[in-house]
């Protein structure tokens, strides 16, 4: 039997390995991936709860999809930063990426 | 309703600011003409104010309400009383004039006038309000343009002296601020309105905490020694009208805040801190007559005596009683009027000469007979001469003082000497002497320059032998309050 | 109420030189005859009111001393200080009111002449209606407060006509020097009229007289005195306040003999003489200042005698007299000192007019460069051996009949150093007096000068003036009934006994003090230089005016301006240098601080995640712990 925790326990899983992953890639599309992993950990965490806990509303669902919207606007937006980085820099690892520094 | 005569005053500027705007740049003339007739429109108003202030009713007069947020108590309230209504006049004459020793400016003529209007507003706002809440955010309008017109349009170490203004300033209403927030949460009676607030009694600690801060925060405007330093650079760096504005009404705002918020709200607060007041401002007086006698640039000469003459403005704050409190109120119109005298003339000679080191000049009154007796003029105001405005002022916060503090009055009048000796001395080595043919080329003042000269002279003189114009209006707005509030109680407390 | 043009219309008597001033100033300046016209009219308005007042008084006995008329309007009404502007007429005032506007129109006649082809003609014209507007002011002044501001501004007028010829650097230092040692003295008044004002509520002089005679604080009194007296040290030149007036000289010499001669500086006489009864009610106070006016009366003397400038020595030989009225009035006798207030004001305008007319002629100063001047200008060399006979008090001259009184009351009252200081300050007086005229307008030529008489603008008033140092002091002379002392005194009359010896040991005094000047001047039977030489030391310490201006000079230019210069250091480096320090340590700690700042989006992801994990287990800490 399957139950919430299973669930959980996948979504945490798999938002750890995204969060690891966002924080030490060094290729910024890798981060990109590792972001949507984290953002589909959510998903994944969302609609169990639904499932599980209140089967007649959707809430969860509809969040889910918001999610899933929002994650495409923010990758299409990400790769084509990433892209413009590129085209200037002819490099994605972002440990080059410091403009921001002092 | 009546004609909204102090709105009017308020927006005059700011309407002058709005028609610059659609002017274009190089059309400097009109944006000029414009400056003055907006800032004209003032002069006639607040002498309409002042001459229609029916002084057998007192009180605050020509009141306008509206309400502005109502969650925070927050109401548009302006009204005029005897304090007030000098400073008003002060603020009037001073920017109408100063609109006139900026004729020649021709750098960026349009935001000047811009940022010179919007300050003036600010300024406006400040004395005209009777919300406390209006009262801080005007004052903070009034410092923003302040840095900008400083920066840009300054000379002789510019930015330091903008942004050290600035600073300064900025921290002073910080103090100020934390003080309001302070008072409207204490009372609980969710109204800025200072003359409920006057009402309200509060408890000795907390009025002791909020004169501390206020005394702070209002003691960097004034200036209060040693948080006077802004000053006398802001002064040398700006250019003319702003010199004229800062020195002549921007540092009366601490004043005004230290009477009207300071002491009327918090009199116990303000009886157990004058003693430390009234040492400092004698540390102003005298020490800023020294230190203005060793100054080798006018303007710092002229910086300093600002912080001298400040220093009086303090002792009689510090004195507590009507006449002190009148002389202070006088002292603050008279010393405006006359340092923007000063800086007006100064300004004159600097646009021509390009120089403000004394040791450049030397008989000066050869080649500009007018500049240097409108200087005389200025200089004997300084000095306290009878026959002008300032000795009355002078001599009501020296009688009030010395009845309170008799050793720190003694301190405060030898000021009156030491002045005499840096101004005298100025006036000798720039303006008399043998003629100086390296100066041949200046023009005397004349025309639209002699607008600002004549005027402030004019005031000077005029007030000088009838006081009673200005002081009786002045101890029309004290009295009352200090009958009510300061009158029972002794100063003291700390020492 | 006594019907008298001059009482009703006492106001004009200032305020006609007033408009005159006005209308000079900004309609007449081009068009210096005009200028001078209206100010010289204005003077005969006053001075015809005046003339007119001095007749009320003098015919109708209402008004005395005890019982003055008095006017006045409020000026200024605040709650804690009153004051008015007003006029207190009694006989003091209007012996004072004719002295200035006598002076002061026989002046204004003289400077159309002395003053012609001048650029400045016009404004010399109305600074001398300021002049007068102001000395009137404060000759009818009601109370301290009046007093005091027309004393400021007779200093201010001062100031303007000293620095008349402002392009002179000598001028320019002149008034400065002038204005900031009056400055000095106003100190001390303005703090005595305060302490006064406090104490009685009033600054009225009549109202004050009454609180001062009942109130016995004999301290506060004394203070009160002492305080106001300043003032007087400073305006009358007493030491150690008197280092102003010989530079005061650089004036025109019209100003010399109306402001620094006869009038502005009486003004601490009157002052004396007005507030009588604080000084007479504190011995203390009267003993001060009954000894510096003796001491300055000798002190100038002694320097007089050396110096070799025609109008410092009048200027010195001024101090020295105004030492004899302050001590006059110290020893207690007001009428003493009014009277040889008046007669002086005659005697010294007409000697500095003589001057003003040699400087005129000549374009020389020094004495020593003059000689037999007296054979080219024997009008002015007439009227100044007159003012020299008058200044010596040799009988029946004005100065003799005040100098006997004075000498009189000091020994009356038993002042017996005072009285022998006086008598040594007289017999220098002469002394000094006729060297100058002996070297200046008779012997030979000792320089190369072509002199002239000056126009009859000049030479009239000097003889109007001549004529009244010589029968001036019969108004106050001890045979005249009904005289000087009937009219101005305090409490009552008082006419002391003439004294015979007294008389006659004084006239010879003075009759020595012109013998040895013949003997060193003209027979040379005692050679000057010799006696110079012979005491070096003494000679260079008198001519250098016991080196009192070098004192103050020393005091400030090291002291003052030392520590204005060290004051200057402080606020820059220790004032401003504490603003600094705090702005550079937000700046270190913003510098520093950035380091923090990697500009790496990972390293800052990783502290935002272990912000949040710090912050859910500080949230959840105690939940997971109450499961537990």
């Amino acid at each position: 039997m399957i139950t919430l925790n299973h669930y959980l326990l996948l979504s945490a899983i798999l938002f750890c390995i995204g969060l690891y992953g966002a924080l030490s890639k060094r290729n910024a599309v890798a981060i990109l991936i590792c972001i949507e992993l984290m953002l589909n950990a959510v998903n994944i965490n969302l609609v169990a709860f639904t499932k599980f806990l209140t089967p007649e509303v959707l809430t969860g669902q509809i969040f889910a999809i918001f999610v899933i919207v929002v994650a495409a606007c923010e990758v299409a937006v990400g790769l084509a930063i990433v892209i413009a980085i590129y085209r200037d820099r002819s490099s994605v690892v972002v440990e080059n990426l410091d403009w921001l520094k002092w | 309703m009546s004609f909204p005569i102090l709105s009017s005053i308020l927006l005059a500027p700011v309407l002058g600011v709005l028609i610059i705007l659609f002017i274009p740049e190089k059309e400097d003339k009109i944006i000029k003409i414009v400056a003055a007739i907006a800032t004209g429109i003032t002069v006639l108003l607040s002498l309409y104010a002042f001459v229609n202030y029916d002084q057998s009713v007192g009180g605050i007069q020509f009141v306008e309400q509206i309400p502005w947020i109502d969650e925070l108590g927050v109401v548009y309230a302006l009204g005029v009383d005897g304090i007030s209504l000098p400073l008003v006049l002060l603020t009037a004459i001073v920017i109408f004039t100063g609109v006139f020793a900026s004729w020649d400016m021709e750098k960026r003529a349009k935001e000047f006038f811009v940022f010179l209007l919007a300050l003036v507003a600010g300024v406006f706002g400040v004395f005209l309000t009777t919300d406390l809440f209006f009262f801080y955010l005007f004052f903070e309008v009034a410092v923003i343009p302040m840095y900008i017109l400083i920066g840009v349009w300054g000379s002789t170490n510019k930015e330091y002296a903008a942004m050290k203004l600035t600073l300064y300033l900025l921290v002073g209403s910080a103090f100020a601020l934390i003080a309001v927030i302070g008072v409207y949460l204490y009372t609980g009676l969710n109204t800025f309105d200072i003359q409920t607030l006057t009402q309200y009694t509060y408890d000795v600690g907390f009025q002791k905490f909020a004169f501390f801060l206020l005394m702070i925060g209002f003691g960097f405007l004034v200036p209060m020694w040693p948080l006077h330093t802004w000053s006398p650079d802001g002064h040398v760096a700006a250019p003319t009208a702003v010199s004229m504005l800062h020195a002549g009404v921007l540092m009366k705002l601490g004043g005004y805040g230290l009477v009207r918020v300071g002491i009327f709200l918090f009199p116990e607060g303000a009886k157990f801190w004058a003693p430390l007041i009234a040492v400092l401002c004698i540390v102003n007086v005298v020490y800023g007559a020294m230190v203005a006698m060793a100054q080798k640039d006018l303007k710092f000469v002229i910086g300093y005596s600002s912080v001298s003459h400040m220093g009086y403005v303090l002792l009689g704050i510090a004195a507590l009683n009507t006449l002190s409190i009148n002389g202070a109120v006088a002292q603050m119109f008279a010393h405006g009027i006359m340092t923007a005298l000063f800086f007006a003339l100064v300004g004159n000679v600097y646009n021509k000469a390009h120089t403000r080191m004394i040791a450049d000049f030397g008989g000066l009154a050869h080649q500009m007979p007018r500049v240097a007796t409108g200087f005389v003029i200025a200089g004997l105001a300084s000095l306290g001469l009878p026959g002008l405005v300032n000795f009355v002022a002078e001599f009501s916060i020296f009688v009030g003082a010395f009845r309170v503090y008799q050793v720190l009055a003694i301190l405060a009048i030898s000021g009156i000497v030491i002045t005499a000796v840096y101004v005298l001395r100025v006036v000798q080595k720039v303006f008399f002497g043998p003629r100086n043919p390296r100066w041949d080329e200046l023009q005397d003042a004349k025309g639209i320059e002699l607008v600002p000269i004549v005027i402030l002279c004019g005031v000077l003189i005029f007030l000088g032998f009838f006081p009673s114009f200005l002081m009786e209006l002045i101890n029309n707005g004290v009295d009352p309050f200090v009958q009510e509030y300061l009158s029972t109680l002794k100063i003291g407390g700390m020492f | 109420m006594i019907e008298s043009i001059g009482l009703n219309y006492i106001w004009l008597v200032p305020l006609a030189p007033l408009v005159a001033f006005i209308l000079i100033t900004f309609l007449f300046k081009r068009f210096k005859m005009l200028s001078a016209l209206t100010a010289i009219f204005s003077m005969v308005i006053s001075f015809w009111l005046s003339l007119d007042i001095v007749k009320t008084i003098l015919t109708d006995h209402s008004i005395t001393m005890n019982s003055p008329l008095e006017k006045a309007v409020p000026w200024l009404n605040m709650n804690g200080l009153f004051i008015e502007m007003g006029a207190l007429i009694d006989p003091l005032t209007a012996g004072m009111l004719f002295v200035v506007t006598f002076i002061s129109l026989l002046v204004m006649v003289y400077s159309v002449g002395y003053m012609h082809g001048d650029p400045g003609f016009s404004r010399f014209f109305s600074y001398l209606a300021l002049f007068v507007f102001s000395m009137l002011g404060l000759v009818i002044a009601n109370n301290y407060f009046q007093m005091f501001v027309f004393w400021e501004l007779v200093g201010l007028s001062s100031y303007l006509l000293i620095g008349f010829y402002f392009y002179k650097d000598s001028a320019a230092q002149a008034n400065k020097k002038a204005f900031i040692t009056n400055r000095v003295a106003d100190f001390g008044f303005m703090i005595g009229i305060i302490i006064l004002y406090l104490y009685f509520g009033t600054f009225n002089f009549a109202e004050l007289a009454k609180g001062i005679s009942s109130s016995s604080d004999l301290a506060f009194l004394t203070l009160a005195g002492i305080l106001v007296f300043i003032g007087p040290i400073g305006k009358s030149g007493q030491f150690p306040l008197h280092v102003w007036l010989p530079d005061a000289m650089e004036g025109p010499t019209p100003v010399s003999a109306l402001i620094h001669a006869a009038t502005m500086v009486a003004a601490g006489v009157y002052l004396l003489a007005r507030g009588f009864i604080l000084f007479a009610s504190s011995t203390t106070a009267m003993t001060v200042v009954a000894y510096l006016g003796g001491w300055t009366a000798l002190f100038a003397a002694t320097i007089a005698i050396t110096q070799r400038d025609f109008k410092r020595i009048l200027a010195f030989s001024t101090l020295s007299q105004l030492g004899y009225m302050v001590m006059a009035i110290g020893v207690g006798s007001l009428t003493a000192g009014m009277f040889h207030l008046t007669t002086h004001a005659f005697f010294k305008a007409l000697m500095f007019l003589c001057a003003g007319s040699v400087i005129h002629a000549l374009h020389k100063q020094d004495i020593f460069e003059m000689g037999g001047v007296f054979k080219e200008m024997k009008i002015t060399g007439t009227c100044m051996v007159i003012g020299g006979l008058a200044i010596a008090g040799i009988p029946p001259f004005a100065g003799f009949w005040s100098k006997d009184e004075i000498l009189l009351v000091a020994k009356e009252n038993g002042y017996t150093l005072l009285y022998v200081l006086a008598a040594v300050t007289a017999f220098l007086t002469a002394f000094y007096m006729f060297r100058l005229i002996f070297l200046a307008f008779f012997g030979e030529k000792r320089s190369d000068y072509h002199a002239h008489e000056s126009p009859w603008t000049m030479t009239v008033p000097l003889m109007i003036l001549a004529v009244f140092s010589i029968f001036g002091g019969f108004i106050g002379a001890p045979f005249v009934e009904h005289g000087f002392a009937s009219y101005v005194y305090f409490g009552e009359p008082h006419h002391p006994k003439p004294d015979i010896m007294l008389m006659g040991s004084s006239t010879l005094i003075a009759l020595a003090g012109i013998f040895l000047a013949w003997l060193v001047y003209i027979k040379k039977a005692i050679s000057a230089e010799k006696i110079a030489n012979q005491f070096a030391p003494i000679y260079k310490f008198l001519y250098n005016k016991w080196y009192i201006d070098e004192l103050y000079q020393w005091f400030f230019d090291k002291i003052v301006l030392g520590l204005s210069a060290l004051l200057n250091w402080c606020d820059r480096y220790i004032v401003d240098g504490i603003a600094h320090s705090i702005a550079w340590m937000t700046r270190t700690i913003g510098a520093k601080g950035r380091y923090v700042h990697t500009g790496s989006l990972q390293t800052y992801g990783l502290v935002i995640f272990a912000a949040v994990v710090v912050i859910v287990l500080f949230l959840a800490g105690p939940v997971v712990g109450g499961v537990q």
